[in-house]
């Protein structure tokens, strides 16, 4: 007979756990593990999953206008990418007991965050290499971490989107590239874009280490393995050398050099406008969030029938294995 | 060498697939579900991939130096030749639906005639895009029996859909004039043909779908040859303005 109280077990299960992170060993569904580690994996993840998904809008809003057939199709396969992410993620986050519906919902609720980049507009056809270039570039440099993070189901998803991200960001810097050599017109647009996006392309990788809530425990547990402002620091530096290589500039007038770490420094990040967009008040929040609502509103018919249809058959079938009983 | 008079039909078979390909990315994002967010996209890279192959084609058999993005992007609506049900309004899902399984359809036959075309190059893309129209009326059709068979709102939304696009369907199979020798030459489907098995098809799957074939005696025509509905000319102007407002630039 045991006289362990459930408690003790449950310190025991700890340490035990912990002792697997600490190995490196990869967490699987079926493992136990801490009811903490558990919701902020499922926080984690759908808000990847939501932001592949909201994602979708801001770039879907150029797929009528792209401005060559190749251009199009490129765009149209991106975007159906990305898509792909948000279900391959919905699915992973559903290993942990929760299921999608309900994460559809928080979002739609306004419960869940998504990416704030995607609260940005896109107003001109430069915006999508922008982000292809820059937006999937920065989030390529996180995922990356990610498919290294201690979840089983989590890693091995980054590791497949990864992929993909990859293929985007060349494809957007290329975009980009083909603008900067192209007619004053379309580098003038290429700047602008890249006026735009640079700041809150290094917002994406959330605050500073010092005020970053959730980081130490993350880390803690094997799911991040750097640091928002280690991760933000090899973006800027792969990234201001493709900015000089095709000749543009980003809106920092203190960017410097650092011999010393080979870095390269940026000026300070208006935290200000991050906090802002993050509470609701960036420029397209409610528009975003207004056409998500909108789709699933306007959907539920279509979704209502689908039920309905399945659930006949399912009568019909029944049916007819009863009469052959 | 191609005949120069294969182009109005290279243009007939390209303007289909842009257009409706068009239409079907209005949806990306705002989808009923993420699984046909992601099919919808898919169908619309489909029809455009086609779209591509056929205007490239086109623009090399016509021999004027124009290329795919120039049919594409520099042509007026009375230059372009798609059907008028391709064109209009991509209405709820329902409307959608149908139209991919009425379009998609009458595709697969096309595409089945056409992979034996004399011209090489017409067989050929040919042959891929039926495989994808393959899917493409998998895809839909289904969904007419869902939505037909689903719920009562389901069900009246597919007869509006299917009642409004119908007097629309006639056109697909009026073989045009121009194209007679082409057709006798064995370089093009005589679409007239295909008319009798496509309405087979779509009596079997609509009464699956517990929904009815309308009484509509008048079919619309009229894209064939240049005259469209008004919604085309929203149409291009959406799709040409980054293109128009930069001519001579390369993307
Ligand atoms: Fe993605
Ligand atoms: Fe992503
Ligand atoms: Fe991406």
């Amino acid at each position: 007979m045991t006289t362990q109280t459930p408690v003790a077990d449950d310190a025991a299960r700890l340490a035990a756990f912990e002792a697997r992170i600490a190995a490196d060993e990869s967490i699987e569904p079926k493992d136990w593990m801490p009811e903490r580690y558990r919701s902020q994996l499922i926080r984690m993840m759908s808000q990847h999953a939501h932001s592949e998904v909201v994602g979708m809008l801001p770039e879907g809003n150029w797929i009528t206008r792209a401005p060559s057939l190749r251009r199009k199709m490129i765009l149209l396969a991106k975007v159906q990418d990305e898509g792909g992410h948000g279900l391959y993620i919905y699915c992973g986050t559903e290993t942990l007991g929760v299921d999608r519906q309900e994460l559809v919902q928080q979002l739609l609720d306004g419960k869940a965050k998504y990416s704030s980049i995607f609260n940005y507009p896109t107003l001109s056809w430069a915006d999508i290499g922008a982000i292809g270039w820059l937006v999937d570039g920065a989030a390529i440099v996180n995922q990356t971490m990610l498919a290294k993070a201690s979840y089983g189901p989590y890693a091995r998803a980054m590791v497949r989107i990864c992929k993909e991200e990859n293929f985007h960001k060349k494809q957007g810097y290329e975009f980009m590239v083909t603008l900067a050599r192209g007619t004053p017109a379309q580098k003038a647009m290429a700047q602008e874009s890249l006026n735009r996006w640079w700041w809150p392309s290094l917002m994406m990788f959330g605050p500073h280490d010092a005020d970053s809530p959730n980081s130490d425990e993350l880390k803690k547990w094997g799911v991040k393995r750097k640091s928002n402002d280690e991760l933000r620091q090899r973006f800027v530096n792969l990234t201001i050398a493709q900015v000089k290589a095709i000749d543009l500039t980003v809106p920092d007038p203190d960017l410097r050099y650092d011999e010393a770490s080979g870095d390269w420094i940026t000026g300070p990040i208006d935290w200000d406008e991050f906090w802002r967009v993050v509470k609701g008040h960036g420029p397209c929040n409610s528009e975003r969030l207004g056409a998500r609502r909108k789709a699933h509103d306007e959907g539920r018919w279509v979704r209502d029938a689908a039920m309905a249809y399945a659930e006949k058959q399912q009568r019909n079938n029944r049916e007819t294995t009863e009469r052959q009983q | 060498m191609a005949s120069p008079a294969l182009f109005p039909a290279l243009l007939r078979l390209g303007d289909d697939r842009l257009v409706l390909g068009h239409r079907t990315s209005e949806w990306c994002g705002h989808a009923p579900i993420l699984e046909e967010d992601i099919a919808l996209a898919n169908i619309s890279l489909d029809l455009i991939g086609q779209a591509n192959l056929l205007l490239q084609y086109a623009g090399e058999v016509e021999g004027a130096g124009r290329d795919q993005d120039a049919l594409a992007f520099s042509r007026d609506a009375m230059e372009y030749r798609n059907a008028l049900l391709c064109e209009l309004p991509k209405g709820d899902f329902g409307v959608t639906i149908a139209r991919h399984f009425f379009h998609g359809l009458f595709s697969v036959l096309q595409w089945q005639a056409l992979s034996s075309s004399k011209d090489a190059t017409v067989a050929g893309i040919a042959a891929k895009a039926l495989k994808e129209s393959k899917y493409h009326v998998r895809h839909a059709g289904e969904w007419v029996i869902r939505l037909g068979d689903g719920t009562e709102e389901s069900h009246r939304r597919a007869q509006a859909a299917v009642d409004q696009l119908w007097p629309y369907t006639g056109e697909l199979f009026m073989q045009p004039t121009d194209e007679a020798e082409l057709v006798a030459d064995g370089l093009v489907a005589d679409v007239s043909a295909l008319e009798g098995p496509w309405r087979a098809q779509v009596d079997d799957v609509l009464r699956r779908a517990t929904l009815t074939v309308p009484e509509t005696a008048w079919m619309q025509r009229g894209g064939r040859v240049g005259v469209h509905t008004e919604h085309l000319g929203h149409l291009l102007a959406e799709m040409q303005s980054v293109a128009r407002a930069h001519p001579g630039a390369q993307w």
